[in-house]
């Protein structure tokens, strides 16, 4: 396959950035996308060119490193796939591809198609975690957990925090994500202490993040690599609701 | 957004509701409109009942409009670079047009109180002959106006189809299968709606209310 692409080319944080065309030959359809992204690469390095820098880490779609706008597509065409899954029968001999980082404001890019996901650490830290005495882990049958919130946590926990949810969003919201997190740890006995002030806290690092406000437009589920539900934000909604609404021992005072 | 926009969705079951009246007749159309002038007597003196509705949708209208602002600036803010590619969508149509949905329901409501309720516009335009003003405004001759009407009236059906889940979303709709539920429900009432919107004009067009 012999293909065109147009990538974005931006040196640094403050360079202003721009699409520039490459054409890559024989490409297998075999290969993934970031494997035909090393092609290109290689043969950039031997021209003595600087090489189109991007995420990537695992190459299975567990890492949640790799990230790009593939023909306006977060992780590109197929659903339910990482960029590094994705492979180059996905694709015709012939077609130009446009490659584009994430864009938010809350990503600002660091180089190319390289973003940086900060804000998401910075959410965690307001709330995504639990108090639990670390050691050996316990007796898994000793904290009995219904099936049904098991099933639904453990969907919430796939989160891979790539980031694609909000490259999606037509607000540029972070919700998915963070609704992920607190429908994952609000199912669970063992995230129940917090699960107020969780709520409140990763909502405030949200929005002072940057992130924009959530329409329930359901563009962030279509695009996530691994199908977290839209009805999380619903959860998270009710939470929020039920944290703001009632006055707890635990309420953070405003 | 949700509170605002559930109360304005009770006021058009409302509105609907009395403008199906128009099938009952002349006189049953214009006793209706001149009863809600009078709702609450001898409780409330006069027209007092309509304007706390008035001021209550202007309220809510207000509100719905401040807070749809609020979100598309926070979006706007959310990503100063704009994608040279960007697929138009991959998740729900009537979500993605709710903005300049909501801008054309908001030029139509101006357009049809200046038409049906101060009668500026209208041909007749005499208020107390409402049933001769509905005639008078979708008369075949005036199909601009009817076309107008159906493109605001299935505008807001797009715009309910997605704002009625949406708002039960955001009031704590929270499973899957209640969001199907929600989903179904949300296009059964829009659909529901709009016919009971269209069939007025539609009547006049054909005829069938004259």
């Amino acid at each position: 396959m012999n293909l065109t692409l147009r990538i974005w080319r931006q040196s640094g944080p403050a360079d202003k950035g721009r699409m520039v065309t490459y054409q890559v030959e024989d490409v297998s359809p075999d290969m993934s996308f970031l494997e035909m992204l090393d092609v290109l690469n290689e043969r950039l390095i031997l021209a003595g060119e600087e090489p189109v820098a991007f995420d990537h880490d695992c190459r299975e779609g567990i890492c949640g490193m790799c990230g790009l706008m593939i023909n306006g597509n977060a992780h590109g065409p197929q659903r339910g796939t990482t960029a590094c899954q994705l492979h180059m029968r996905q694709f015709k001999d012939g077609d130009t591809i446009d490659i584009e980082p994430w864009r938010a404001r809350a990503f600002p890019v660091i180089k190319d198609l390289v973003v940086n996901r900060n804000a998401f650490d910075k959410i965690i830290a307001a709330g995504g975690y639990i108090t639990a005495p670390t050691g050996s882990a316990p007796e898994a049958h000793s904290v009995p957990v219904a099936k049904a919130n098991a099933d639904a946590a453990f969907e919430s926990a796939a989160c891979i925090g790539c980031g694609a949810c909000v490259a999606a969003c037509p607000n540029g919201s972070g919700m998915l994500f963070t609704a992920a997190k607190v429908t994952q740890l609000g199912l669970l006995p063992q995230g129940q202490p917090e699960r107020y002030t969780r709520v409140i806290g990763m909502l405030d690092a949200h929005d002072e993040a940057g992130f924009g406000g959530c329409t329930n437009a359901g563009e962030c589920t279509a695009v996530c690599p691994k199908g977290i539900p839209l009805s999380t934000i619903g959860r998270l909604n009710r939470d929020y609701l039920a944290a703001t609404t009632t006055k707890r021992p635990d309420s953070p005072t405003a | 957004m949700a509170v605002t926009g559930i109360f304005l969705v009770f006021f058009l079951i409302a509105h609907m509701l009395g403008n199906l009246k128009v099938f009952a007749g002349d006189s049953s159309f214009n006793g209706y409109a001149h009863w809600l002038r009078d709702v609450g007597k001898p409780l409330l003196p006069g027209v007092w009942f309509l304007w706390f509705m008035r001021i209550g949708l202007v309220v809510a209208a207000v509100g719905h409009i401040w807070a749809a602002t609020v979100l598309a600036l926070r979006a706007r803010a959310a990503r100063p670079v704009r994608y040279a590619h960007r697929k138009k969508v991959r998740g729900s149509y009537a979500a993605r047009t709710m903005r300049w949905g909501g801008v054309i329901i908001l030029f139509f409501v101006i357009y049809h109180l200046l038409d049906l309720t101060t009668g500026h516009l209208n041909p007749v335009g005499d208020p107390s002959r409402p049933y001769a003003n509905v005639v008078a405004t979708f008369a075949p001759d005036r199909w601009y106006v009817t076309l107008f009407y159906t493109l605001a009236v299935v505008t807001l059906g797009f715009h309910l189809r997605h704002g009625v889940f949406s708002a039960l979303r955001s009031l704590g709709q929270q499973t899957p299968r209640g969001e199907q539920r929600a989903k179904a429900v949300a296009l059964v009432f829009s659909v529901a709606l709009v016919a009971g919107y269209l069939v007025v004009p539609f009547a006049v067009l054909t005829g069938l209310v004259s």
